[in-house]
């Protein structure tokens, strides 16, 4: 079992013809993942790789190709409107991984998603892999092993190099989740953490975070009044400044608040095990397994 | 991207809200001509990224030209929290009844713009909010359909019972909203907003922070980045595609990724080192970005040893070791280098490196302890 992803994944790409887009549809194709379809208007009826459709429209792919799942990668000033074209063909996991999607974009964007009736991951984000089975987006497929970790993250290489950790020592994942890094994000650390509590195959999870915000403290919360599986958590950027955006949009300290040390002290009051350093997490799910 | 009060009054004006007349100067000569101009008591303020101006004093009065002349003259060359002044604005000393926050935001919580005004204006927002948040008024803005009238007013009622008043505040309010939006920004805030004894309405300060992502669509915005006002190797690394913050430590990390960086940066810190900086040379491996964040690493002497922490993913390895060695080849990197390389063309990365007789490591841990270790023994 796993979330978000499985085997009736049907996976159309918006941007199949771009540089990344193409690129990483071929690295999806290898892992497994069911591409069904591609979007770049004006190449409608052309073939990637003479094996995937290409459509102009997502609305075209969902049609005819039977797409419920898309990924995006297109450039970031013409990101809001695909996620918006894939809501409107009733795509129902919309992923997007570009980055640099103005926020005001997303105020818009969410909202309409969200009455739409469907989940988006990102923007600014890696994407999810559920192991042995199928990948959408950008994690690299060697460094994940099936298994019984859920992982969901903040970030991009912070999970690969956890993730790398967790297979190295026999610790396989249900589904590895990278949620992104902007401050306007759809999937959250609550929709995961509820879907992985869920997921019968799912026996712990690894949360990792980062400054900037409250997303982690609400997090622990939940996890202290919903969870029974045990979660172990991982805060990114205790050396950051204040007032400096570390990279991602969203992290930043903002005077007191969204600190490392602050984010660390919910987790451990919500019986979050707390890892000093990435390596630990081995130790930490095994001793709660 | 940070604008200054200058510009970002500016954009208020063109937004339609009233902003009292003034102008920026860059020596006490056209400070004095601009007092001369605008006649009576002026205020001359330091135009620097940093909050605190008027603690650190950098705002101050005068009462005649040649005064607002002598203050220039030592307001212009200080240092506000490491950032000199080079630009000062001068403006007429407002004649104050009361004064008001108001300041629209991007909540991530409620994920939309946020309004928020208060009555307890003039001083910092956040001390309000932690001391006193019954002062502080909210109101979510859907971005579909914008600041609603009602909304505008409900908050303006919070300001002045006074409904003349209130309407000129709402006014504000709206048209404040539209700067934000025009300008992409992440925050657009008036503090003061003041209230003469006539019972006018005006914006004496404005702070308007812009989102990155907004600037490639925003031409006019992007050309009022003042590169004077910020850290030198910031604006090199900017140029070159990379993201740093500069640090006060010793370990210099070169990682790909935010959150590995930051990451990094505390594993460092975790074995007893401090890190020089933060560093993210992004997702796309390109070795002339490897030779650009070293060029700016070893710029900062404080530097005594350099770390690099590469998962490779959509980076390639390769790539990084080749900019290694392009960049040992072309100058001279007096400090040790420490090098750990996982993931994508790993193989290969340990390859170039070998052939020039250098060293990767698998282990994120072992590097960092190496590379800590480096640091204190050339201290």
């Amino acid at each position: 079992m796993s979330i978000f992803i499985d085997k009736d994944t049907r996976l159309v790409v918006q941007g199949i013809t771009g540089r990344d887009g193409g690129f990483h549809t071929k690295l999806m194709m290898e892992y497994g993942t069911n591409v069904v379809a591609g979007v770049t208007p004006g190449k409608g009826g052309q073939t990637f790789e003479g094996k995937v459709p290409v459509f102009n429209t997502v609305a075209d792919a969902v049609e005819q190709a039977g797409a419920n799942t898309s990924v995006i990668y297109v450039p970031a000033k013409f990101a809001a409107d695909a996620i918006l074209e894939a809501a409107d063909a009733g795509i129902h996991l919309i992923v997007c991984i570009t980055e640099g999607v103005p926020v005001l974009d997303m105020t818009r964007v969410y909202p309409y998603v969200q009455e739409k009736g469907a989940r988006l991951l990102g923007p600014n984000c890696p994407g999810l892999i559920t192991p042995g089975v199928c990948k959408v987006g950008i994690i690299p497929g060697m460094l994940a092993a099936p298994g019984p970790i859920g992982v969901v993250s903040r970030s991009g290489t912070l999970t690969y190099e956890v993730v790398y950790q967790l297979t190295r020592a026999g610790l396989g994942q249900t589904t590895c989740v990278g949620i992104g890094g902007d401050p306007i994000i759809g999937t959250n650390f609550i929709d995961c953490l509820e879907a992985f509590e869920r997921d019968p195959a799912t026996r712990a999870v690894v949360m990792i975070g980062e400054i900037g915000g409250t997303d982690e403290q609400s997090a622990a919360t939940y996890v202290k009044q919903h969870m029974h599986k045990p979660v172990v958590g991982f805060i990114a950027g205790q050396t950051a400044p204040p007032g400096r955006r570390m990279g991602h949009a969203g992290a930043i300290i903002s005077g007191s608040s969204g600190t490392a040390a602050e984010k660390m002290a919910a987790f451990e009051h919500a019986g979050i095990a707390v890892m000093k350093r990435p390596m630990d997490v081995v130790e930490l799910i095994r001793a709660r397994m | 991207m940070n604008l200054h009060e200058y510009q970002a009054r500016e954009l208020l004006k063109q937004a339609g809200i009233a902003v009292p007349p003034g102008a920026v100067a860059s020596t006490p000569a056209e400070v004095k001509a601009i007092a001369q101009r605008l006649g009576g008591r002026v205020v001359v303020k330091a135009q620097v990224h940093a909050g605190g101006r008027g603690k650190a004093g950098g705002v101050k009065l005068a009462d005649t030209p040649q005064q607002a002349e002598e203050i220039a003259s030592k307001i212009l060359g200080m240092t506000i929290k490491g950032l000199t002044v080079h630009k000062v604005l001068v403006a007429p000393a407002a004649e104050i009844a009361s004064e008001a926050y108001v300041g629209v935001i991007v909540d991530r919580a409620q994920q939309s713009a946020v309004f928020m005004v208060s009555p307890a204006g003039g001083i910092d927002i956040e001390e309000v909010a932690a001391k006193t948040p019954e002062k502080i008024f909210r109101a979510r803005v859907d971005a579909r359909y914008g600041l609603l009238p009602h909304q505008a007013l409900g908050l303006a009622f919070r300001l002045y019972a006074d409904l003349a008043q209130a309407r000129q505040a709402a006014d504000i309010l709206q048209k404040l909203y539209r700067a934000f939006v025009d300008a992409g920004a992440s925050l657009a805030e008036i503090n003061p907003l003041v209230k003469t004894p006539k019972g006018e309405i005006v914006a004496l300060d404005a702070k308007i922070v812009v989102d990155d992502n907004e600037l490639e669509r925003r031409p006019n915005i992007e050309a009022l980045r003042d590169e004077t006002a910020e850290d030198p190797a910031e604006v090199v690394a900017r140029e070159a595609n990379l993201t740093y913050i500069k640090l006060d430590g010793t370990v210099g990390c070169c990682v790909n990724g935010a959150g590995l960086a930051m990451a990094t940066m505390d594993l460092v810190k975790y074995y007893g080192g401090e890190p020089a900086n933060f560093l993210d040379i992004g997702g796309s491996s390109n070795p002339d970005k490897v030779v650009s964040a070293l060029k700016i690493i070893t710029a900062d002497k404080h530097v005594k040893a350099i770390l690099f922490n590469i998962f490779g993913g959509i980076t390639r390895c390769d790539d990084v070791a080749n900019g290694i060695v392009t960049a040992t080849r072309s100058f001279k990197v007096d400090v040790p280098i420490v090098i750990r390389l996982t993931g994508t063309n790993e193989k290969q990365a340990v390859d170039i490196l070998a052939g020039v007789g250098m060293k990767a490591l698998t282990d994120m841990d072992e590097a960092v302890k190496q590379a800590v270790a480096a640091a204190k023994g050339a201290a």
